[in-house]
């Protein structure tokens, strides 16, 4: 026991400790977290948009195909090109659409974090507007008309009486996808980043011992997840209070 | 009819366990890790490994009397792995450093490596006077241009020279405990991709090992290797196996002796390596 006491502070001096590598983990840390937070903003911006534009769409459709007027057929090209959007991002491998924006679309760019914002907010993007659209359709019709005969027009509606329901029954399966782009950022590392995994990998390369950096780089995605969860629980549990 | 059933079956279970049984025991598996893109030292040619650590491992498995089985990793994966006992040994122009060799023995070096700069055509840089502002003892004190960012294979001796300090021969400032302080190398997980981030600006330059910057010299447009006396260091190639494997090591220094005393081995870097262009 002793032994293997010894062992493990030996392996941590040499893992973390000499050549200030732990630094190394500092700072993959601190891009992972920066590339998760402005992607996810980028991401609830984009589908926001999206599921706005595809789900009344969906609900206006037969109403504005009465009069085909020049807003229907502006509304069915930007529904359209919402449409490839999501073929197109949920239809790829997030790896190679990052390498994709580093490598062709800003090739010349050297901010390389701005990039893989950039790349993960698009693909979280594609994601969060389905869950959103999901939401928004699982809404009783029964609501809408309701909301149309207290005399509040479509907009009105959607603000007062959709959303906030909505926000209720997305809130889980948000949550979900928050914790799938914090680990995908772990891919970073492809174009250069040091991210919290790439950290990992260069002390790994460095010191020759697996154990250490990786478990180390584990705890620390299992700690940032158990936060985000509690924190989204603790959201959920606020906004179920009106339920009574 | 079910009793014929039962006894095909039975027999059927008995041939393929003796066939199984056999298979294991036919001849011992030599696993050589390697990253196999890494020309002319390893690289796939079509389905197969071609390169001149394949074909020296081959002979060696060959005088060993084992069979070779090659491991396509990451350069880093394939070191680590054979420290902690995953292959057997691991060649892909690993190069003998003093780290290493503290997780790791080395077998007698079989060849010798050169790290060299690639620039892109009409770059600022011509030489390593226009990377490091030198002393008078020709040692390099600080850099031209702290803006400077070089791309490397990660793990590589690339990686290890270029991220230590300025007054090393490195390019990064250091704090006092030895971690990095301003960090201008890009580690990228193979050279080909080190070279694509060089063609569109990423980085300034791409230290790598002089044979393989030359298949990359010739394989891309508009990219050319530092001529002169501009050589980023020096280094010796050899075969990894797991410290303290002793056994194996010394079967493996015993057939590369033979294997050089007998030229196969010059023949074969000949072979990649034509003389010509060294």
């Amino acid at each position: 026991m002793q032994e293997w006491f010894a062992d493990f502070k030996a392996d941590f001096q040499l893992n973390f400790i000499d050549d200030g590598r732990w630094r190394w983990i500092v700072q993959g840390l601190g891009n992972t977290l920066k590339i998760t937070l402005f992607s996810l903003l980028i991401g609830i911006a984009l589908g926001i948009m999206v599921a706005a534009v595809r789900s009344t769409y969906d609900k206006n459709k037969e109403a504005m195909s009465k009069h085909k007027g020049a807003g229907y057929h502006l509304f069915t090209v930007v529904n359209a090109i919402c449409k490839l959007y999501l073929t197109v991002i949920r239809g790829t491998p997030v790896v190679v659409q990052l390498l994709i924006m580093y490598f062709i679309i800003f090739a010349t760019s050297r901010n390389d974090v701005m990039i893989a914002v950039i790349a993960f907010g698009i693909n979280s993007g594609a994601y969060v507007a389905e869950i959103l659209r999901g939401g928004i359709m699982s809404i009783d019709n029964g609501q809408f008309e309701a909301g149309r005969s207290l005399g509040f027009n479509y907009v009105q509606t959607m603000i007062y009486i959709i959303i906030p329901q909505v926000f209720k029954s997305v809130l889980p399966t948000l949550c979900n996808e928050f914790i799938v782009l914090l680990k995908e950022t772990s891919i970073a590392g492809y174009v250069g980043i040091v991210d919290l995994t790439k950290a990992g990998d260069l002390i790994r390369g460095r010191t020759f011992s697996a154990f250490m950096p990786l478990i180390a780089v584990a705890l620390i995605y299992l700690v940032l997840v158990v936060v985000l969860s509690a924190l989204v629980g603790k959201l959920e549990r606020r906004l179920r209070k009106s339920e009574r | 009819m079910k009793k014929i059933l039962a006894l095909t079956l039975a027999v059927l279970m008995v041939v393929t366990m003796m066939v199984s049984f056999s298979a294991c025991k036919k001849e011992e598996k030599l696993v050589m890790a390697t990253n196999a893109a890494f020309p002319p030292y390893e690289y796939k040619d079509g389905e197969n490994f071609a390169g001149i650590d394949v074909e020296i491992a081959q002979k060696i498995a060959e005088k060993l009397g084992m069979e070779l089985e090659i491991v396509d990793v990451e350069f880093g994966a394939a070191l680590l792995g054979v420290a902690e006992g995953k292959y057997d040994m691991g060649m892909a122009g690993i190069t003998v450093t003093e780290d290493r060799k503290k997780t790791m023995d080395f077998s007698n070096t079989y060849a010798t490596g050169i790290q060299v700069i690639i620039v892109k055509d009409g770059s600022s840089i011509t030489s390593l006077d226009d990377i490091f502002e030198f002393n008078a003892d020709g040692d390099p004190v600080a850099l031209k241009n702290p803006d400077i960012k070089v791309g490397v294979q990660q793990d590589t001796t690339g990686d290890i020279y270029s991220s230590d300090a300025v007054e090393n021969w490195g390019l990064n400032d250091l704090n006092e405990d030895g971690s990095i302080a301003t960090d201008r190398v890009v580690r990228y997980k193979t050279g080909a991709e080190a070279i694509a981030a060089l063609k569109s600006d990423k980085v300034n330059c791409v230290i790598i090992d002089n044979e393989p910057a030359k298949s990359f010299v010739a394989a891309n447009d508009g990219i050319h290797i530092l001529e002169g006396d501009n050589e980023y260091a020096v280094e010796d190639y050899a075969i990894c196996v797991k410290k303290g494997n002793t056994e194996l090591l010394e079967k493996i220094n015993k057939a590369l002796d033979e294997l050089k005393a007998d030229g196969t081995i010059a023949a074969i870097i000949e072979k990649y390596i034509p003389s010509k262009a060294n």
